[in-house]
């Protein structure tokens, strides 16, 4: 986790969800990338988030967008995030004696437009917050900041607001993280 | 040990010994300092702790050094407490010799010298001083465990990133609320 | 890349370990997985059984989940709390679950609790251990309530009572001061939810929440959250920021195509 740096946190509002990560890739202390993608779209309204080992990152994030297709094919209709959290977690807990460094995170919205946010350790230990949830590098930050900045039933422009600033606080107090960040509100 | 190996002569029969003396422990807890125009607000929890066991629910750890100068401490909470006696020690030194109080300043050069002072077998202590200085004016300082330390250079906390806002002074009130704020939302999360 | 899509083998996958142990030993620091920091317990009464679990997950200091779910489905007669690494508690009774709902279809009958607790059992035994689920297998069969506690390494006791998890001896406390033979209903759900309380107040690596599931002949009742004695006090200030606090270098904005689902007549010209 602390290797290439990194963190993303996802929050639940009021009929939408934001999902946002930090935009540095790093070995140890030296900056490699200041644009390393590490939220990656699923379906229009589902994101997956995966904070960690870049090398992970990147052969997770294949993996997944190839399950995904495979779904839609398969079943002939988008893959929910529910369905999408359950999938990862067991592909993590496959590999529990040699884990992906990796905790992803979900964040979408459903069929009927409900949000869903979705946490997991690198073993694929699923929670379901109705708040937020946060992985990576400046977990315990952005945990902090979040337990302080999150309210319930922001709105989409408010929830933006609030998760931005909450990760570049929390980037500032980490120089594994920062370069901006990214992200998407649904 | 696996008996095919008493037979192997190469192999060392058995490794020497090593021990250690590790006096430290870790009691946990957090202290914040904010400061402001004319004021300097110190906050700490009362929880003392060893791993997942609670050892005290009211072990203080900010301290009154002077009227105008609390020293709040995390980490090793004797380390916390011996430390605050010395610093006392040597305020009641100063006063007999120069006949008057150390100011905040000075207490903050004299609390480095003090942690660097143990250099090699330091206080295990993570130091926040805050006070009032000559001018009347609120200051902070954070010490490492050695005696690094800075004058928090802000007046007071997390306005960056922000377009087109004026940095003001937060009043009493506001500072208060804010501190109370981050100690339940620091309890939320931290065990 | 990844290229296709493998066939799922059975069993765990240790195509990274080697790898994993070359990172570890160039002293890359490994993430830590979720532990559930539990107290769990359970007891029997006159007429059932009750379970107890706090609903704190941590992650080293931190907690990663303030009102997790610990005790688990194992069957609709049987429920099993966990402790230990919160996905192997997780996986394992989910699993077990699995398999007994298929035994149940081919034999048509209840599941017992022996059956439940040799299966778990004997896979813990299997992994050695390095499946960190400790358990409390609660429920009601032909031969009346009966609890077994579980250990990681497979190891199974038959009790009358029992608590697990980092917060088991302030919980143990209560139930070496208070339990007795066939409690009543009521005296028993207030004795796990004081043993479950004395782990929440008094080990660190518990919390938040008291959920209790009682467990009677044809009869379960799920109290989650059935005590909340840490409900979080309102701010005194909100935090909201005005829009455009944060400055935005780039935006874009997708539109979604929703696409409503109806039959339409096939094109047959």
């Amino acid at each position: 986790m602390d290797y290439n740096g990194g963190t993303v946190l996802a929050m639940a509002g009021k009929n939408c969800v934001v999902v946002g990560s930090d935009k540095r890739l790093g070995v140890q202390n030296l900056t490699v990338s200041t644009e390393f993608q590490k939220v990656f779209p699923v379906t229009e309204k589902c994101y997956i988030a995966l904070p960690g080992l870049a090398t992970d990152v990147q052969t997770l994030s294949e993996l997944f967008r190839l399950k995904c297709n495979m779904y839609k094919l398969r079943e002939e209709r988008e893959i929910e995030p529910l369905t999408l959290a359950n999938m990862i977690s067991s592909t993590l807990y496959g590999r529990r004696f040699g884990p992906y460094f990796c905790e992803p995170i979900i964040a979408g919205l459903d069929k009927n437009n409900k949000p869903h946010i979705y946490g997991m350790d690198l073993i694929g230990c699923l929670n379901y917050p109705d708040d937020f949830t946060v992985a990576g590098c400046a977990e315990a930050a952005l945990f902090g900041m979040c337990e302080s900045l999150w309210e319930p039933d922001l709105e989409p422009d408010e929830l933006f607001e609030t998760a931005s600033q909450a990760l570049l606080s929390a980037a500032d107090r980490n120089s594994l993280v920062g370069w901006g960040a990214v992200i998407h509100t649904m | 040990m696996n008996p095919v190996a008493l037979y192997n002569h190469d192999a060392p029969i058995s490794a020497a010994q090593q021990h250690q003396f590790d006096p430290y422990e870790m009691n946990g807890g957090s202290s914040l300092v904010i400061k402001g125009a004319d004021y300097c607000l110190i906050a700490s929890d009362t929880r003392q702790s060893d791993g997942y066991k609670i050892n005290s629910r009211y072990v203080p750890k900010a301290f009154k050094l002077t009227e105008t100068a609390v020293l709040a401490t995390s980490g090793f909470s004797a380390d916390g407490l011996a430390l605050f006696k010395k610093l006392s020690q040597n305020l009641e030194w100063y006063k007999h010799a120069h006949d008057k109080v150390m100011s905040t300043p000075a207490i903050a050069q004299m609390l480095s010298n003090t942690l660097y002072y143990k250099r090699f077998f330091p206080y295990y202590t993570f130091c926040l001083l805050g006070g009032i200085d000559e001018q009347g004016r609120g200051v902070s300082y954070s010490y490492d465990p050695l005696g690094s330390y800075g004058a928090e250079p802000y007046k007071s906390v997390g306005h960056k990133n922000q377009q087109g806002v004026q940095r003001t002074d937060m009043s009493l009130d506001t500072a208060i609320s804010i501190a109370k704020d981050a100690f339940t939302s620091a309890s939320e999360r931290d065990i | 890349m990844v290229t296709r899509l493998e066939q799922p083998r059975g069993g765990f996958n240790f195509d990274n370990f080697q790898r994993n142990v070359s990172l570890e030993q160039k002293g890359i620091r490994i993430p830590k997985p979720i532990k559930t920091g539990t107290t769990i317990a359970a007891i029997i009464y006159k007429d059932g059984v009750c379970l107890g679990a706090d609903t704190r997950a941590t992650s080293g200091p931190i907690v990663a989940d303030k009102n997790c779910a610990k005790i688990h489905y194992l069957a609709p007669n049987i429920y099993c709390c966990g402790a230990g690494t919160a996905a192997d508690t997780e996986f394992t009774t989910a699993l077990i679950s699995s398999q007994l709902e298929l035994h149940r279809l081919t034999t048509g009958r209840q599941t017992r609790l022996s059956t439940a607790r040799s299966m778990l059992c004997q896979m813990l035994f299997k992994y050695q251990g390095h499946v960190s689920a400790a358990l409390i297998i609660g429920g009601y069969d032909v031969n009346g309530p009966n609890l077994y506690s579980v250990m990681p390494h497979g190891s199974v006791d038959n009790v009358p009572f029992m608590t697990m998890g980092s917060g088991s001896l302030a919980a143990m406390a209560v139930f070496e001061r208070s339990w007795r033979k066939d409690l009543e209903r009521q005296e028993a759900i207030d004795l796990v939810k004081d043993a479950i309380d004395a782990g929440i107040f008094n080990d660190l690596g518990s919390g938040s929440n008291v959920d209790i599931n009682v467990i009677e002949k044809d009869k379960v009742d799920i109290y989650r959250n059935y005590y909340k004695p840490n409900e979080r006090a309102p701010k005194e200030k909100v935090y909201k920021f005005k829009r455009g606090t944060t400055p935005i270098l780039k935006e874009s904005i997708k539109d979604i195509l929703v696409i409503t689902e109806g039959v339409e007549a096939m094109d047959i010209s």
